[in-house]
């Protein structure tokens, strides 16, 4: 089922917020509800899209949305499921919207048990790579090297010295129905990807990158270069898990280069050349596993 | 069907809502003082294309009779229409 601009419902559901200009993650939740309509029942818990979009008593949500808690949003998407099932009401879908903190380290309990229980129910996480609400701290997706509050660059230690979590592959090992990973940069796809997860019974996850421009140290109106380049660089890329098996759906001949892609960034332009070697090896290694173990299409 | 402009009252406590329940899609202030550059349409290039109403974070562009058309209350002026419009009709000018 393929999806482009024209089909989408042309409602705006989420609509005159606070986020930054150029912001990918707004881009990413405006999209996605606009695929699952005026039923969708969204759920965000403390991060930036709580924070831009319910200032009361401006209320940004066109659609039912409610804040939960930092680390219950996956438990909020099953109490509403589970409420509506309860009352007879079977058209609407219940949908997450957690940044890469609220997933993969805050939230990341409440999710595992929403997948173990298999309820009904779409998780997205827009991954702008740290905490950018309250200024730019490092999560658990924060990819190495890169510059937080919480990870400074200095003469010692460059940034991060983590690699980012596998959070796609995490949520996958739990045999979830349906996992995928996007980028807010090939917009059809990630549309395809959340109308494919509607259709779809038990619970989805979605990891959709977003980038922030405020965090990445990028020009607003390069959030969309930046999306596409990230996958072009084999840096990040595009999968699916289905019926227990993982589907590659963008497989790049070449790649474009890794050090181009992080010396347009604020938070990477300190990385020494040994740095992006590193960054380069571990990206080789994961599509030489990508490659052998997963299907190509 | 969007969230739109409403005039802004004061509440006392008795209006504020005691659950979640607060009517949705209720502005009451604009984005426009954000931006210092504005992305302005030329009619003639513009094919209608819709990668500018695809790619907006702020939703504000929408397509009426094949041409886009910009909802100046609400864009912050990031420019990322301007960056995607590949028949180059929109084009970024200076806030007066």
């Amino acid at each position: 089922m393929s999806i482009n601009a024209k089909d989408l419902c042309k409602d705006e559901f989420f609509y005159g917020h606070k986020a930054c200009a150029g912001c990918g993650g707004s881009l990413a939740v405006r999209n996605a509800l606009k695929v699952l309509g005026p039923n969708a029942v969204a759920v965000l818990p403390a991060g930036c899209m709580s924070a831009v979009g319910f200032n009361f008593p401006q209320l940004c949500f066109a659609n039912n949305a409610i804040i939960s808690t930092f680390a219950g949003t996956a438990s909020m998407l099953t109490g509403i499921e589970a409420g509506f099932r309860r009352r007879g009401i079977t058209d609407f879908t219940a949908v997450g919207f957690a940044g890469d903190g609220g997933t993969a380290d805050i939230g990341i309990q409440a999710l595992s048990g929403a997948i173990d229980r298999n309820d009904n129910i779409i998780y997205i996480c827009y991954d702008n790579e740290a905490y950018m609400n309250t200024g730019i701290q490092k999560s658990g997706l924060t990819p190495f090297g890169a510059k937080t509050t919480t990870t400074p660059a200095g003469k010692n230690v460059h940034g991060n010295i983590r690699p980012k979590k596998n959070m796609f592959e995490i949520a996958a090992a739990h045999d979830i129905p349906y996992a995928a990973t996007a980028t807010v940069g090939y917009m059809n796809d990630f549309l395809e990807k959340v109308g494919k997860a509607s259709q779809i019974k038990g619970t989805k996850y979605i990891h959709v990158i977003a980038p922030c421009p405020t965090g990445w140290g990028i020009p607003v109106s390069d959030t969309i270069d930046a999306a596409r380049e990230i996958v072009d660089c084999g840096l990040w890329y595009l999968a699916e898990y289905e019926n227990g098996e993982y589907n590659i759906n963008h497989n790049p001949a070449t790649f474009t280069s890794v050090s181009e892609y992080l010396k347009k960034q604020g938070r990477f332009r300190h990385l020494s050349d040994e740095d992006i070697a590193v960054i380069e090896k571990s990206r080789d290694k994961k599509w030489e596993k990508i490659r052998r173990s997963w299907n190509l299409k | 069907m969007k969230p739109y402009l409403r005039e802004k009252t004061s509440f006392g406590f008795t209006e504020v809502p005691k659950d979640t329940s607060f009517e949705a899609g209720y502005l009451v202030t604009k984005n426009s003082g954000w931006r210092s550059i504005r992305p302005v349409v030329c009619i003639d290039r513009c094919v209608g294309c819709m990668q500018c109403y695809l790619y907006c974070p702020d939703g504000v562009i929408s397509i009426e009779n094949k041409k886009a058309v910009i909802d100046y209350d609400f864009c912050k002026g990031c420019g990322i229409c301007s960056k995607i419009c590949r028949p180059g009709a929109v084009k970024m000018e200076a806030e007066k």
